[in-house]
């Protein structure tokens, strides 16, 4: 009998407490649900309307895209913007992994000095670097070019995933690379046998987040791009809402969550990865 | 990573190298080669890193600085004009305006992000099945809040008799969108950030997985009730996640560019009354509008100036609040 009331108190907390939670999720939801539900709208009711999603749902937002964007068709931008993330995933996991198993590994001299400096430009405004970075590969004439783009992911300015890896490769257990290193092992060896395969997890985590950081990036395309069939999904979105918005909210509403939607893929396939190396970022080891 | 200062590889102490020296005089000479072999090798790894220092980010700070004293259009070689960049920028009212808009972002959104961030972990941290599920989906507004797109959708729902203000005018609030009001806009781009708050909970949420359930049965013995549990057990034995959060939230903060490039509207005015004009809009007008360098460059490192004192003094606050458990690494 008190068995039975403990239970029935126990799962109506379980109902209160999934209740509050959904009720939570439902708020920061509706913008991702408006969005969708939007999209499928005529263009005069989008912004009036409260109905989430509309009774009789239309497809003309999205046969409107097929026309592209300034007569640039969308699936340009898509290949650009492709092109620089999948650049920038090869760039930060060759270059910040080398790094990191230097940080991690090696006992070279100064090497507390070099880090305390990483960890340094982990902090550091990004801003302070746009001009001179700007002045710089103007010089070089590579305005309009994606050099300034993937140039620093190949020379692992991503303080962030250096530290990600870096984290990982010293809680590995030393047995391993030291069993490795009498072996007559090197560290070239090493790394790339033994560290890299069992550093799966924090690889994983970086190039996801190094994909999605690229793919949202607004600043970089913005400065350096000024060719429209250079331009990124972002930029092409960008130049969508300040020629059509007005004449055709649909098309823009559905071209934002066209542009969201690999985001998105990216996160349903790896939620985990994505919520694990956010968790550990925070904690020690 | 909580412990910034603490986080340095360990100094390892012994070199396995030492195994293989053959007696105790040949060791040094041994030990000197390897030294050597590690020191090329660390310099090897590190090539890419450390040119990434010296061309991106090391050069370019002191160029930067260089710059800030000087009028150069990227054109013309650089003029010195001495402090003359910092003394129009204190007299610019556009300035004045983007530090205001800027401070009112920060001080108001990082707080708001944090506490909702820190109440919706308190709601998870209960053993209950589907938890992975609600984590996760709190969790995605993080990864899609900076893109071009959601600031698009924000303009929309914020924007004259849209949701937001159909939803006011039902609890009989004035009407009204908030992006055509030059009072309301910046709240609407605080609300953005807050709407990330997944990232900060995620963290939150493993920091009180840490807590040691015997700490709370323990209280429970003793007769504390919830609230002098949380502030007694849970808010110390978070604290240095809670410093973790504030330190990289108010950094962000000051940097936060395309959602209000967007939400500004045309161009990089962002108006009505530059009322979502914030610092990195300015510079970027600045810099790149207006051909001003120099003076771009002089706001960056004020930028940089501030950012680096409210970091120093969140460590030395941290004295102060931050509880760290003896003998953590």
């Amino acid at each position: 009998m008190s068995v039975l009331t403990a239970y029935r108190r126990k799962s109506a907390g379980s109902l209160a407490w999934h209740i509050g939670s959904l009720a939570v999720l439902a708020v920061v939801l509706y913008p991702v649900l408006w969005v969708i539900g939007g999209s499928l709208k005529p263009s005069s009711e989008i912004v009036g309307s409260l109905d989430l999603f509309p009774a009789s749902p239309i497809t003309k937002n999205y046969t409107r895209l097929t026309e592209g964007i300034a007569d640039i068709p969308i699936s340009t931008f898509f290949v650009n913007s492709l092109f620089l993330a999948v650049g920038s995933v090869i760039g930060v996991l060759i270059s910040c992994s080398l790094a990191a198993y230097a940080f991690a590994k090696i006992r070279f001299a100064g090497r507390n000095a070099l880090f305390a400096v990483m960890i340094g430009t982990l902090l550091l405004p990004y801003h302070v670097l746009l001009i001179p970075q700007y002045v710089l590969f103007q010089k070089l004439d590579l305005i309009n070019t994606y050099t300034p783009l993937l140039l620093g992911k190949y020379l692992a300015t991503d303080a962030f995933f250096v530290f990600l890896m870096m984290q990982f490769m010293r809680n590995l257990p030393r047995e391993l690379d030291e069993a490795a290193r009498l072996d007559g092992c090197g560290h070239l060896r090493i790394y790339w046998s033994i560290v890299l395969p069992l550093c799966r997890p924090a690889l994983i985590t970086s190039a996801i987040f190094t994909f999605i950081n690229s793919w949202n990036d607004f600043l970089g395309p913005l400065i350096y791009l000024n060719e429209p069939d250079k331009y990124t999904v972002a930029l092409g979105l960008k130049m969508f809402v300040d020629q059509d918005a007005v004449a055709d909210y649909g098309g823009m509403i559905a071209m934002s969550l066209v542009a969201l939607l690999p985001v998105l893929a990216f996160f349903m396939a790896f939620q985990r990865y994505l919520v694990d190396g956010m968790a550990t970022s925070g904690l020690k080891g | 990573m909580t412990h910034i200062q603490d986080a340095a590889p360990e100094r390892l102490v012994k070199s396995s190298g030492a195994q293989d020296g053959p007696g105790p005089l040949a060791v040094p000479a041994a030990l000197k080669r390897r030294g050597r072999r590690e020191n090329l090798a660390g310099l090897l790894f590190l090539s890419p890193w450390v040119v990434g220092l010296l061309l991106l980010t090391a050069g370019p700070m002191l160029a930067s600085l260089y710059l800030a004293f000087t009028d150069y259009n990227l054109f013309d070689t650089p003029k010195w004009i001495g402090l003359q960049n910092f003394t129009d920028m204190f007299g610019d009212p556009r300035w004045q305006k983007s530090v205001r808009v800027t401070l009112q972002y920060v001080v108001i959104g990082t707080p708001l992000k944090l506490l909702l961030a820190l109440g919706v972990a308190l709601l998870l941290n209960q053993n209950r099945r589907g938890q992975a599920f609600y984590r996760a989906a709190f969790y995605a507004p993080s990864l899609i809040g900076a893109s071009v797109s959601i600031a698009i959708v924000w303009r929309s729902l914020f924007s004259d008799d849209a949701v937001v203000d159909r939803a006011q005018q039902l609890f009989g609030m004035e009407a009204g969108g908030w992006i055509s009001n030059p009072d309301m806009k910046i709240y609407s781009l605080v609300l953005l950030t807050v709407w990330q708050f997944g990232a900060p909970m995620v963290i939150f949420l493993a920091g009180l997985k840490q807590v040691p359930n015997e700490l709370y049965e323990a209280a429970e013995v003793d007769g504390a009730g919830t609230w002098r549990r949380f502030w007694n057990i849970t808010l110390p034995m978070i604290s240095p996640v809670l410093f973790f959060n504030l330190l990289l939230e108010t950094i962000h903060s000051f940097q936060v560019f395309g959602s209000a490039y967007i939400l500004g509207g045309q161009g990089s005015s962002c108006g009505p009354a530059d009322s979502v004009l914030v610092y990195t809009c300015y510079l970027y007008d600045q810099g790149f509008a207006n051909g001003r360098m120099g003076f771009a460059s002089a706001m960056a490192w004020l930028l940089l100036i501030t950012v680096g004192l409210v970091t120093a003094v969140l460590f030395w606050s941290q004295k102060r609040w931050v509880h760290y458990e003896e003998g953590a690494r």
